[in-house]
């Protein structure tokens, strides 16, 4: 049999009921399965989490660091999206 | 990639590195970096690996089943550390079988004290004791180190390793307070780690190739001799309270300096054992080496399965 690695898997953890799945890291494994089994015993022991996701690191899609400036710039120069730009009257205590 | 492309380039990455925002995988990084990055988290993914062996060896003789669900506990922790610490390598293009393989072809290094061997049970105490205790030493600044998976996977290393070395100071405190021979016992373990401990740290400042660098980069924040005398400073205390004798005819209190002054470490011996002429140092890597091998089946009888069930689910 060729060798053939086990492929790299990136591993999600739900730490409680409320919260959503956050990157922890990544590990080797044979398949899905194997992934969350492993997943438990290296990035659980300390009741870390209630719920894993794994998925296969090549199914994984980022942007480009070098496009932070021209994704995420725009958002920026907007003000007007934030609540603090708008005066509201004196008298008014919640809106 | 043009000459004036790269300058501003390592321009934009050094003025990262100064203002404190950590650099991330994708992000572009001077190929000197990346590969001082990868020797280290290499390196220190092996210690944590041959870091598992002196402790096994106890694991079936723990003198009870606390001390040996605990041993058991550190052990599994150890070998969580290295695998968080080959992702991070891998995150910076390290390809895990080589990374593996450098460290049985003797190529890459792990931390030296791992090459002494462990004789009684109450190594298990100086080693959790002094061994752990100087590595949280080490991995404590490198929570603030420059590269964000490095930087991460240290603060669960460093949380989880807080009650390694309480486990073995707890040992040495039980043999201090025992019979003749538990103290001896204790004493005589206290006497063989005491300066491979010191050893941990690495080469002086003087003789250390790759501090200035590191320090610059902020993968390092303390250089080897200052992190070396934080660890005697918090040890000689906890060492004296316990009644142990520090096997160092120099130690002193310098009122002045507000540290302790301590003797000349036998640097002949460290890079002897670095270079591989250890007491242990061969088994280590031999038991390493059949581990892969005898797994070798394990491995593929997984890959086999895996690649049946996914043709079953196809079909």
């Amino acid at each position: 049999m060729t060798k053939k690695e086990w492929p790299l898997w990136e591993v999600f953890i739900r730490s409680k009921q409320g919260l959503s799945h956050k990157h922890v890291g990544s590990l080797r494994a044979a398949d899905s399965e194997m992934a969350i089994e492993n997943a438990r015993d290296v990035y659980t022991r300390r009741s870390e989490g209630i719920s894993i996701w794994v998925t296969e690191s090549n199914n994984l899609f980022a942007s480009n660091p070098s496009d932070a400036d021209s994704l995420y710039e725009p958002s920026d120069s907007k003000v007007y999206r934030h609540p603090t730009f708008y005066d509201v009257p004196d008298g008014i205590e919640h809106m | 990639m043009k000459e004036q492309d790269i300058s501003r380039l390592e321009q934009i990455f050094q003025e990262k590195i100064d203002n404190d925002i950590k650099i991330e995988p994708r992000d572009w990084m001077p190929d000197r970096y990346r590969q001082t990055l990868i020797r280290q988290i290499s390196q220190h993914a092996h210690s944590e690996i041959v870091g598992m062996l002196p402790e096994g060896n106890w694991i079936t003789r723990a003198p009870n089943l606390r001390r040996k669900a605990v041993l058991l506990a550190k052990v599994q922790d150890e070998a969580g550390h290295g695998l968080y610490l080959y992702s991070a390598a891998e995150t910076l293009g390290a390809d895990r079988e080589q990374t593996i393989d450098d460290l049985h072809s003797g190529v890459a290094k792990y931390s030296s004290i791992f090459n002494y061997p462990t004789i009684s049970w109450a190594d298990m105490g100086a080693i959790g004791w002094l061994v752990d205790g100087a590595a949280i030493m080490n991995q404590v600044p490198l929570c603030r180190c420059s590269y964000g998976p490095y930087a991460r996977a240290m603060v669960r290393v460093c949380k989880e390793e807080s009650f390694h070395q309480r486990q073995g100071f707890e040992i040495m405190v039980n043999l201090m307070k025992g019979t003749p021979e538990q103290k001896a016992m204790a004493q005589d373990a206290f006497n063989r780690f005491w300066w491979p401990s010191l050893m941990m740290f690495g080469p002086s400042d003087a003789d250390s190739k790759h501090t200035a660098q590191s320090v610059a980069w902020k993968i390092k924040r303390h250089t080897n001799d200052e992190l070396r005398q934080m660890f005697v400073d918090a040890t000689i205390p906890q060492a004296e309270l316990i009644g142990l004798t520090i096997p160092d005819k120099d130690l002193k209190w310098n009122e002045e300096r507000g540290h302790y002054d301590f003797g000349e470490i036998n640097w002949d011996e460290f890079w002897q054992v670095v270079k591989g002429n250890g007491p242990c140092n061969k088994d280590r890597v031999d038991t390493r080496r059949k581990a892969k091998e005898n797994g070798m089946w394990v491995r593929e009888a997984a890959n086999a399965y895996a690649e049946k069930r996914k043709v079953r689910k196809a079909s």
